[in-house]
């Protein structure tokens, strides 16, 4: 007992270091983070808030505002709830405020981004478990439940308000005038981005901006946009065959609407989607089909948010379906 | 530097794996050097794969450097012997940095013992005549490599006379010896190459024979140049060719080491033999040419004492048994700042405290990390980032696997394959979360076995 006394005090005057023992690996990437993930995406999404701005004004800066403040209130309230330590720093509830006002009408009401934020965050994320236990696209989530609830504010024409200042929104948007009128919007207009429509969706060059850089940082999977846009160009094209004079080509597919913004910054949420790069392939395919069935079928004139939240509904299926084969493995 | 592997078939890397930093500089310029010998060492009756060796001394014998101490307690297992001159004291129990604990002997330094200079030419040192390598048969080789106790020293510490029996069923046609070092801060392998050249292409040469390959390659990572350079100006005219492979973890891997040079795929659970391979480290193969040319037993190692906690980083020949403590004091003693011994390489060796454990025959290096070094985030959910799955040398889905064990779903775990998982690191070492994924696979490892025992 005395030497073991002893020992101790001879050790705390030498400043004798500490040694703990840990499992190994030793080192870890300190550099890669889940917040470094997050703000990557955020990163990705600049240059789509940028044009979101420019094309929709204060529409915009008001829809990001409402959205933003209130996922992270949203966020803050749940996990309390929850008695867990808060979570806003991991960043997944600004990226989520952010996805959901853009993929919101600037014009919808006050009322109707802070629902969807609550919902998303309440419904589609905490009572599952919270960050990265959800089943489904939080955003995507709250994004259906407004729809469905204020359903007039969300249909086509809730996008649009003829005595408005800002251009973009007294027009209909593209793919509503060509369902309900057949007129046809210019593919330039498409790919800048010069049209009504949800805030982040308009520019097809944007998303590719941001989409791209994602894709190469790894913090989006390649494979999944590769699969929904293989899969819409596959479909497109039968379509446009099929019905040779309607205008709309494949191109039109590809650029309008927001399959590029849902292709590359809605399917592509990690947590939602599957793990191994066959399933993510797969997964792309899938919300490609998915996109074209609802968009030349249903009463609806885009499918993207339907698409991912079915698509996410199979990714526990598609990963157990796409377990790779390990090394050596007959 | 293009990869020189095409003629064998691979492609000079694998799929997977991670570029953690290589910090070689701490020791990879310093040469060899002898420790003093030490006054006692604890001689593990079970330091290698396979069974314990048995004790051939007692209490009070005397034995001098190289006698035998335990004789190999079966087939896959390898006699010891004595590091120093000294007389054989009581057998007690100790526990390796592995967790372990074992029995060990241990001797106490008596008389005079071969130091220095002269032991470093005795061990690694001197002419390695490889034009004298003919008067030595395939039996003569394999039974100097079993009676010398030689077992892999890259870490696993297999018995490598099992490798180079001659195997009807399973003929070898390729002996690679292994020079990668993929592990971080460590260099006891590159030491070796770079002076006990001779020898490591002498070992080749004999492991070839013994095992009657038709192709001999030494794989080396190509952050090696000099080692490259050296070998092959060694193995000139010899047969021995070098491969120069891609710099990235774990290629030392074996099955990932076959896989790089002749792109053949080791089954899960089976051994590079089923493909007709025998790999061996280049420490191995100076110890084969030792055993072999100069009849003396593996007594003693090249081991780095390494890492931003270590105040003079060195590369040690050192007894097999010698405590930790000694290597640590010999290189100056811990930085203030120190705060993990590690035995072997920080990505897949043992964390340990007590450094009063001996050194064995895998005892690669002692790596001693600062909490800088070792800091890491705090757990958070994985995210299913994917990033553990792009990792993964062997293509398997880490965090999957993790989860199942960590719900204790031993027929999930095992529908993910986690036998085949090899505990390299690279998941964990990437995992943005912080998730303890290779601890939690081992712990699942452990619960699938405890399920088929039933």
């Amino acid at each position: 007992m005395t030497e073991n006394a002893n020992t101790m005090a001879s050790e705390s005057q030498n400043a004798a270091p500490v040694i703990h023992v840990s499992p190994s690996p030793h080192l870890s990437n300190q550099a890669l983070t889940t917040q470094r993930i997050m703000f990557d995406v955020v990163i990705g999404l600049v240059p789509v808030v940028l044009m979101a701005l420019y094309v929709f004004r204060l529409y915009a800066v008001k829809q990001l505002a409402i959205c933003v403040i209130s996922c992270l209130l949203a966020e803050a309230l749940f996990t309390k709830m929850r008695g867990r330590a808060l979570s806003l720093k991991d960043g997944s509830a600004l990226v989520t405020g952010i996805i959901l006002a853009l993929s919101l009408p600037g014009t919808a009401p006050w009322y109707v981004g802070l629902i969807a934020s609550v919902v998303a965050i309440g419904i589609g994320k905490a009572i599952f478990g919270g960050v990265g236990m959800n089943l489904f696209n939080p955003a995507m989530v709250g994004r259906a439940f407004v729809m469905i609830a204020f359903a007039s504010v969300l249909a086509a024409g809730g996008y649009q308000d003829a005595g408005s200042t800002v251009d973009a929104v007294t027009q209909a948007t593209p793919l509503d005038s060509f369902k309900q009128t057949g007129a046809v919007t210019p593919l330039f207009a498409l790919f800048f981005g010069l049209t009504n429509g949800s805030l982040g969706e308009t520019s097809a060059l944007a998303c590719l901006l941001g989409g791209i850089y994602l894709c190469i940082r790894r913090t989006a999977s390649w494979e999944i946009p590769a699969g929904v846009i293989l899969s819409v160009v596959v479909l497109g094209g039968i379509a446009n065959l099929a019905n040779p004079d309607t205008g709309w080509t494949v191109l039109h597919h590809l650029l309008g609407g927001s399959l590029l913004f849902g292709a590359f910054f809605i399917a592509t949420d990690p947590v939602s989607s599957p793990m191994t790069p066959k399933g993510k392939f797969i997964f792309g395919i899938g919300v490609g089909a998915l996109i074209m069935l609802l968009r030349i079928f249903s009463g609806y004139p885009e499918g993207v948010m339907f698409a991912v939240l079915l698509m996410n509904a199979l990714t526990p299926l598609i990963n157990r379906w796409t377990i790779p084969r390990p090394l050596g493995a007959q | 530097m293009a990869a020189t592997v095409k003629e064998f078939g691979g492609s000079g890397t694998f799929k997977h794996g991670v570029h953690p930093p290589e910090r070689k500089h701490f020791s990879e310029d310093i040469p060899i050097e002898v420790i003093p010998s030490p006054k006692k060492v604890l001689m593990p009756m079970l330091q290698h794969v396979g069974a314990p060796s048995v004790p051939v001394v007692k209490a009070k014998d005397v034995v001098a450097l190289g006698d035998i101490v335990c004789k190999s307690g079966g087939f896959v297992s390898v006699p010891h012997h004595a590091p120093i001159a000294g007389k054989i004291l009581k057998s007690t129990v100790t526990t390796l940095p592995n967790g372990r604990h074992v029995q060990v002997i241990p001797i106490k330094a008596d008389g005079e013992q071969l130091e220095g200079q002269a032991l470093k030419d005795e061990i690694i040192g001197g002419e390695w005549p490889l034009d004298s390598l003919d008067q030595y048969d395939r039996q003569t080789i394999t039974e100097a490599i079993a009676k010398a106790g030689i077992v892999g020293l890259g870490g696993a510490a297999f018995p490598a006379h099992v490798k180079y029996t001659p195997n009807d069923e399973k003929p070898v046609d390729t002996v690679l010896i292994n020079g990668c070092e993929c592990e971080p801060y460590l260099t006891p392998d590159y030491r070796v190459m770079m002076e006990a050249t001779q020898a490591v292409v002498a070992g080749a040469i004999l492991a070839g024979k013994a095992a009657g390959a038709k192709d001999i390659i030494i794989g080396v990572e190509d952050n090696k140049p000099e080692a490259v350079k050296a070998l092959r100006q060694a193995a000139a005219d010899t047969g021995v060719k070098v491969a120069l492979l891609q710099t990235k973890y774990p290629q030392g891997s074996e099955k990932q080491l076959i896989m790089a040079v002749l792109k053949r795929e080791v089954p899960l659970g089976g051994l590079p033999l089923d493909v007709g391979v025998a790999v061996s480290n280049v420490g191995t193969a100076s110890a084969i040419a030792r055993a072999v040319m100069r009849g003396k037993p593996l007594t003693h190692r090249v081991v780095s004492v390494t890492g931003s906690g270590v105040r003079n980083p060195k590369n040690l020949l050192v007894p097999i048994g010698i405590a930790y403590r000694e290597l640590i004091e010999y290189c100056g003693g811990l930085t203030e700042d120190a705060a993990r011994i590690i035995s072997g390489g920080p990505m897949m060796g043992f964390a340990f405290a007590n450094l009063d454990a001996p050194v064995t025959k895998g005892t690669s290096a002692m790596t001693v990390l600062t909490a800088e070094d070792v800091r890491k985030a705090d757990e958070t959910a994985c995210i299913r980032c994917g990033r553990c799955v792009d990792a993964c040398p062997m293509n398997l889905v880490p965090t999957k696997i993790a989860l199942a064990s960590r719900a204790k779903d031993v027929d999930l775990a095992q529908a993910y394959h986690i036998m085949a998982c090899f505990e390299c690191g690279s998941c964990a070492f990437t995992c943005p979360a912080s998730i303890p994924l290779v601890q939690l696979i081992r712990t699942g490892k452990a619960r699938v076995m405890a399920s088929q025992r039933k």
